[in-house]
């Protein structure tokens, strides 16, 4: 039985229709040398026995590390039972449903993301989640610049690389201008050297910021409000929201966040979720799908997409944003978290955190050599240090030991440090872990 | 008031356009055709007082339960008030167009651009096409 819908026939008057005489037509404009002359260069099929134990050969060889490594993704414990719900075929699905009103416990689901990322944003109103951090921080950006008209952007200190580099990908083509500003010598973002105008669109600041020190937003945000611009915050660390004054009660208008923490594995790097929260009053300016709670017609709670009259396959190219879905697992695996380990859990997930950093960090001031980048910033639970040698020597002396050293400050040229090692901790690091890794920096 | 009043000018976009107390100053809204096509207006998004926008540029958007559209600025000119009332009750853009109904009113800064406006019998074979 053939899957092709199209018989040789219906592809001839659809190539004659558009005046073509062969599919390889369509294919004009790539040059020669890029089309594939033969057939893939690929191996013999395997039967299910040997591809099995050729991919567990290969996995065989991933080690097991304790990672000291956070720079936006971080390695939090994951309850069982987070991956057995999310496992259950009614929910195992990347999509929010083309026909979604009928998927009343997947919209249910989202909606409870919703609630609960409001709540640790302090916003009003978030949506059903977008791919990751960076790609939430650009979709606040470009939401800035259609709210308020204005074609400046103020990138403010220490911002994550990548969120820099997805920015600046966004925002490319459009007739806008980005302005970076650089952190004060305390590491943090200076509200005296802010340059806001009524040009301006938004301040982009991270906080925790991107060397983990905790910016302080509500200075700032009252500088911004002045001249009629946004604050947009970023949030690649979520587990902080737990700990410090929410972004939303320090003024800030929007936070576009990484909800990776939440329930997902590192996954070296993917896929993640991002999470998307502002103020009620540009709702209808956010990106993305929103989630809704109303009643039917006998009185019962139902839910449903709204707002959606403003996306992309009604409005097309006018549409708000180009984001049609979201990370539904992933958004899945946060809500199951966040509503397993509950507000007390998380927030022992993140004083276990700062314990562990801070303890880390006095061992490591004790060794000769080793010092703070920022010595004077408080930081939650990431921190950065200056190395007495080559910060490689250090990865690679980790490695042999079983561990991840941090990251290296010199792979982000953009964040104009000085070389050293990002220092990330989470509640699953132990005491002895932790004495390692201050063995390891040390050389012993 | 209703259906195409002769008194109105209109624009292709199905916006009218009436006259306001002061001389250069003029009234936007859409007509009753619109609304009609539109269904439930659930919200109306306005400028800003003090906003300037060209001839036929985008001043806002309407949005229905099924649709979102944009609404047109008829004439050059800077927006001198908006309909605040929308904000409460944008279903006013229903039941009244042409009057409670109004979004924009906006001084006119090119005058012989109101001259390149559709008159009631223009509008009405749009409408009829």
């Amino acid at each position: 039985m053939s899957f092709l819908t199209h018989s040789e026939a219906d592809r001839q008057s659809m190539l004659a229709a558009v005046g073509a005489s062969s599919i390889r037509d369509l294919y004009d404009d790539i040059p020669e040398s890029l089309i594939l002359d033969g057939p893939l260069d690929l191996p013999d099929p395997l039967s299910e026995w040997e591809a099995t134990r050729l991919v567990s050969g290969h996995a065989a060889r991933n080690p097991e590390l304790v990672c000291f490594a956070g720079a936006g993704i971080y390695d939090h414990h994951v309850p069982a039972a987070v991956d057995h719900v999310l496992r259950r075929s009614e929910f195992y699905t990347a999509y929010t449903p083309y026909q979604p009103e009928v998927s009343q416990g997947t919209l249910q689901s989202i909606y409870e993301f919703q609630t609960m990322v409001c709540e640790l944003t302090g916003l009003d109103v978030a949506n059903a989640s977008i791919y990751d951090g960076a790609t939430a921080t650009a979709e606040a950006v470009l939401m800035a610049l259609s709210a308020t008209r204005r074609k400046e952007i103020v990138l403010a200190g220490h911002l994550h690389p990548h969120y820099r580099q997805v920015v600046k990908t966004y925002t490319q083509g459009l007739d806008v201008s980005l302005i970076s500003v650089a952190a004060g010598e305390g590491g943090t973002v200076e509200e005296g050297s802010l340059q806001v105008t009524d040009a301006t669109a938004c301040v982009l600041v991270q906080s925790p910021n991107a060397l983990g020190l905790i910016e302080e937003l509500a200075p700032l945000a009252d500088r911004i409000h002045e001249v009629g611009a946004l604050l947009v915050c970023a949030v690649a660390d979520p587990v902080s929201l737990a700990l410090v004054r929410s972004p939303g009660e320090q003024g800030a208008d929007v936070v576009a966040g990484e909800g990776q923490p939440f329930g997902n594995a590192p996954s070296f790097g993917g896929p993640v979720v991002g999470l998307f929260a502002a103020r009620e009053k540009y709702i209808r300016k956010m990106p993305g799908r929103i989630v809704g709670a109303t009643e039917d017609a006998e009185g019962r709670r139902g839910y449903v997409l709204t707002l959606q009259t403003r996306e992309q396959q009604i409005r097309r190219d006018k549409a708000t944003s180009n984001i049609c879905t979201n990370q539904g697992l992933n958004a899945l695996a946060a809500t199951l978290y966040l509503a397993m380990v509950g507000r007390e859990g998380l927030r022992q997930v993140a004083e276990t955190s700062v314990q562990n950093a801070h303890y880390a960090a006095a061992r490591i001031l004790e060794l000769e050599g080793f010092e703070l980048l920022y010595p004077d910033a408080p930081f939650v639970r990431e921190f950065a240090v200056r190395t007495p040698e080559d910060p490689r020597a250090i990865l690679s002396r980790g490695l042999e030991r079983g561990l991840l050293a941090g990251v290296r400050l010199g792979r982000f040229p953009d964040l104009e440090t000085p070389d050293g090692l990002l220092l990330a901790f989470t509640e699953k690091r132990t005491r002895a872990e932790i004495d390692r890794l201050v063995d390891v920096l040390a050389g012993r | 008031m209703s259906g195409i009043p002769e008194v109105l000018k209109y624009t292709e976009e199905h916006e009218f356009v009436r006259s306001a107390e002061s001389e250069d100053e003029i009234v936007v809204g859409i007509t009753d055709y619109a609304q009609g096509e539109l269904g439930d207006v659930v919200y109306v998004e306005l400028p800003s007082v003090g906003d300037s926008f060209e001839r036929m540029e985008v001043f806002g958007t309407i949005e229905a339960v099924k649709a979102v559209s944009d609404l047109y600025c008829p004439v050059s000119g800077e927006v001198v008030a908006v309909n605040e009332a929308l904000e409460e009750d944008p279903a006013l853009v229903n039941t009244d167009p042409y009057g409670e109904g109004w979004m924009i009113r906006l001084r006119v800064q090119d005058p012989s651009g109101l001259d390149e406006l559709l008159d009631a019998d223009a509008y009405r074979a749009i409408v009829d096409e």
